[in-house]
C-alpha cells in the first residue's frame, strides 16, 4: 500500500504546482497592465505639471516673440492648426463619407472588399510618407511651402479613418429600418441618406471628430509641407504655423522660455485629445469601442 | 439573417425593373468616391516613383546597401537608416509583445467586467496621445532618466555584452525602442484582445473539463489564436517602422551603424523629418523620396500581410473592427 500513497502525494504536488503557475502567470498579466499604465500616468503628470504653469491667457492671444524677449503666445499656431485641419477636412470628408456609404450599402462585392482592404492598408501608411507625397504633388510644382500642401497631407491621413468609421457605424443601423423605408416606396438613395445616415449621424460625427483629433496632433506631415511661420498668416498660399510643429521647434530649442511654451502647447494638445476621447467614449457608450482605435 | 436575404432579393428583383435614376446616380457617385481611394494609393506610389527615379537610376539597388550619406558630394546610401529602423522597431517589439499579450489576457480572462472597461479605456488613451507628445516627454523626462539611472546601471552589470557597451548618452536606440514600445502597445493589445475573444468558448471549456487550470486553458486559447496574434504583432511592427516624431526626438539622429543600443542612430522616418526642408539639390530630394517610397512599400506589405492574417482568424464582423 506504499506505492499509491506516494503517487497521491506526487499528484497533490503537481496539482499545487499547476495552481501556482496559473496564479503566477495571471499575476504577471495584471503586472503588465500596471506597467503599461506607468507611462500614461507619467506623461499626464508631466504635461500638467510643466504645461499648466506655463499656460496663460497670452498663450492663446499673443504672437510668438523674438528670441530673448519673454512672454508671447502661439495664437497664430492655434489658428494655423485650425485652418490646416479645416483644409484637410474639406478634402477628406466628402471622400470618406461617400466611400463609407458605398462600402456599407453596396460594398458586398470584390470591388468593395478591395477598397476596404486598401483603406485599412492606407491607414497603416506612416504619416510622414503622406507628407512626402504632398511635397512632391504640391510643393515641388509650386516651388514653395504652403498651407495647401499641409492640407493635402492631412486630408490623405484623415480619409481612411473617416471611411472605416462611417462604414462600421452605418452597418450598425438595423436592416429592418432600411426595409421599412423601401417598403414605403422610398428610393434606395433617399433611404441611404435620410434614414440610414440620419440614424447613424451621431456615430458618423464621432468618427469625424476622431479623425480631426488625430490630424490636429500630427506633426510629421506638416514639417515640410506647411512648414512653419512666426507671423500672422491666413493666406493658404503661404507657409503656415501649426501648434505641433511649434511644439517640436520649441522643444528642441535651447531657450527655457520656448521650452516652457512647448510644454504649454503639449498641455493644450493633450486636453483637446482627452476631451475628444471622453466625448467619443460617452457618445458611443462602448458600442464601437473596438473600431475607434 | 433572414431579413438580409429579403433585402438582397429585393435588389436583385429591382434589376429587372426600370431603375430609379436617383438610385443609379447615387450608387455610382458613392462608387466614384470609393474608387478615388484606390486611385489615391496608386497615385501616391506613382508620384514617389517618379520623383525618386533620379536616385534609383544613379544608385540602383546599391542605394540600400551603401552607408554613405553625403549631401555635399551627392552620394547617398540608406543602409544606416534601414538598420536603425529595423533595430529600433525590433527592440520595441521585444518590449511591447509580452506586455500587450499580458494586457490582452488580463482583459479577456482575468478582469471582472467593471475593471475591463476602464482598463481598455486607459490602454486606448495611450493610442490617442499624439506622437509629438511622446517625443517631448521622451526628450525631457525619459532620456535624462535613461542617461543618469538606467544606462549606467545596465552597463555596470551587463556591460560585458556588446549590446550594452558605450557611453550612456541617453538618446539612442534604447530610448527609441522604449518610446516605440509604449506607442505600439495599445494596438497589439487591443487586436489580441479581439482575437482572443473570438476563440470559441467550447475550446476553453473543453480544456477546463479535462482538469486543466485556467492558465492552461488560456494557453490553449493563445495557441488557437496564434495567427491572429501574429497579425497584431506584425501590425504593431508596421506602426513602429513608420513612427516619426517621437523617434526623431530621442534616437540621436546620427547615421552610424553600431552594435550598442546606447549609441545614437537614425531611422528612415526621422531622416525624412530632419532633412527634407533643407534638401536643395534634385538628387538629394530624389534620394529622400526613395527612402519614403521604401517605407511606403514596406508598410503596405506588412499591413496587407497583417490584415489578411487577422481577417482570416476573426469572423467577418469582428475583423472589420480592427
Amino acid at each position: 500500500m506504499k506505492e499509491p500513497k506516494r503517487l497521491k502525494r506526487m499528484d497533490n504536488y503537481r496539482f499545487h504546482f499547476r495552481k501556482l503557475t496559473s496564479l503566477f502567470m495571471f499575476t504577471l498579466c495584471g503586472v503588465s497592465v500596471l506597467i503599461a499604465l506607468v507611462p500614461l500616468i507619467l506623461i499626464f503628470y508631466r504635461t500638467v505639471a510643466f504645461g499648466f504653469s506655463a499656460i496663460n491667457w497670452d498663450f492663446f492671444t499673443q504672437m510668438p516673440k523674438p528670441v530673448g524677449e519673454s512672454g508671447g503666445g502661439l495664437a497664430n499656431a492655434i489658428v494655423g492648426t485650425m485652418i490646416l485641419v479645416g483644409l484637410g477636412s474639406c478634402m477628406s470628408l466628402p471622400v470618406g463619407i461617400m466611400a463609407g456609404i458605398y462600402l456599407a450599402e453596396y460594398g458586398n462585392n470584390w470591388f468593395g472588399q478591395s477598397v476596404r482592404f486598401l483603406t485599412d492598408v492606407l491607414n497603416g501608411v506612416p504619416s510622414i510618407v503622406t507628407g512626402v507625397v504632398a511635397y512632391t504633388v504640391v510643393v515641388l510644382p509650386m516651388k514653395h511651402f504652403s498651407a495647401y500642401a499641409g492640407g493635402v497631407a492631412l486630408g490623405i491621413l484623415m480619409i481612411p479613418t473617416i471611411t472605416r468609421t462611417t462604414e462600421e457605424i452605418l452597418k450598425t443601423v438595423p436592416h429592418s429600418l432600411r426595409e421599412a423605408a423601401l417598403a414605403l416606396g422610398i428610393p434606395r438613395w433617399k433611404t441611404s441618406l435620410q434614414i440610414v445616415l440620419r440614424t447613424a449621424m451621431s456615430g458618423v460625427v464621432t468618427g469625424i471628430l476622431l479623425a480631426v483629433a488625430r490630424a490636429a496632433g500630427e506633426t510629421a506631415p506638416l514639417l515640410f509641407t506647411a512648414l512653419n511661420n512666426r507671423f500672422w498668416n491666413t493666406s493658404m498660399n503661404q507657409p503656415m504655423a501649426s501648434l505641433t510643429v511649434f511644439i517640436y521647434n520649441y522643444a528642441v530649442s535651447p531657450f527655457d522660455d520656448w521650452i516652457a511654451q512647448a510644454w504649454a502647447g503639449t498641455f493644450v494638445l493633450m486636453t483637446l485629445i482627452l476631451l475628444l476621447s471622453l466625448t467619443v467614449r460617452f457618445a458611443t457608450r462602448n458600442k464601437f469601442a473596438g473600431n475607434l482605435l | 439573417m433572414e431579413s438580409v436575404l429579403i433585402t438582397r432579393n429585393t435588389f436583385k428583383a429591382s434589376k429587372g425593373r426600370l431603375q430609379n435614376p436617383g438610385d443609379f446616380l447615387f450608387k455610382n457617385l458613392t462608387r466614384f468616391f470609393a474608387a478615388l481611394i484606390l486611385v489615391l494609393v496608386v497615385l501616391m506610389a506613382y508620384e514617389m516613383m517618379r520623383t525618386s527615379a533620379l536616385s534609383w537610376n544613379k544608385f540602383g539597388f546599391n542605394f540600400f546597401i551603401r552607408s554613405v550619406w553625403d549631401p555635399v558630394q551627392d552620394e547617398y546610401g540608406a543602409l544606416p537608416f534601414i538598420y536603425g529602423t529595423l533595430v529600433s522597431s525590433l527592440l520595441s517589439l521585444i518590449i511591447a509583445v509580452p506586455l500587450s499579450l499580458g494586457i490582452a489576457v488580463f482583459l479577456t480572462e482575468v478582469a471582472p467586467r467593471w475593471l475591463e472597461r476602464p482598463v481598455s479605456f486607459f490602454v486606448e488613451m495611450l493610442a490617442g496621445i499624439p506622437s509629438i507628445v511622446y517625443g517631448v516627454w521622451g526628450f525631457f523626462v525619459m532620456v535624462p532618466w535613461l542617461r543618469s539611472t538606467v544606462e549606467p546601471f545596465i552597463s555596470k552589470y551587463l556591460g560585458f555584452i556588446p549590446l550594452f557597451r558605450g557611453a550612456p548618452y541617453g538618446v539612442g536606440m534604447l530610448a527609441a525602442g522604449i518610446i516605440l514600445s509604449i506607442m505600439i502597445l495599445p494596438i497589439i493589445a487591443s487586436i489580441s484582445r479581439d482575437v482572443l475573444k473570438a476563440v470559441p468558448r467550447s475550446q476553453t471549456e473543453a480544456s477546463l473539463a479535462l482538469g486543466s487550470t485556467r492558465w492552461q486553458a488560456t494557453r490553449i486559447a493563445l495557441a488557437y489564436s496564434r495567427s491572429g496574434i501574429f497579425g497584431a504583432v506584425v501590425l504593431g511592427l508596421g506602426r513602429a517602422i513608420g513612427e516619426t516624431m517621437a523617434v526623431t526626438m530621442v534616437i540621436g539622429n546620427r547615421p552610424t551603424i553600431s552594435a550598442s543600443l546606447f549609441e545614437p542612430g537614425y531611422t528612415m522616418a526621422s531622416v525624412l523629418a530632419n532633412e527634407f526642408t533643407e534638401a536643395t539639390s534634385e538628387m538629394y530630394i530624389s534620394a529622400l523620396v526613395e527612402i519614403a517610397l521604401t517605407l511606403f512599400i514596406i508598410t503596405i506589405i506588412i499591413n496587407s500581410f497583417a490584415r489578411l492574417l487577422i481577417w482570416s482568424v476573426t469572423s467577418n464582423e469582428r475583423a472589420q473592427k480592427a
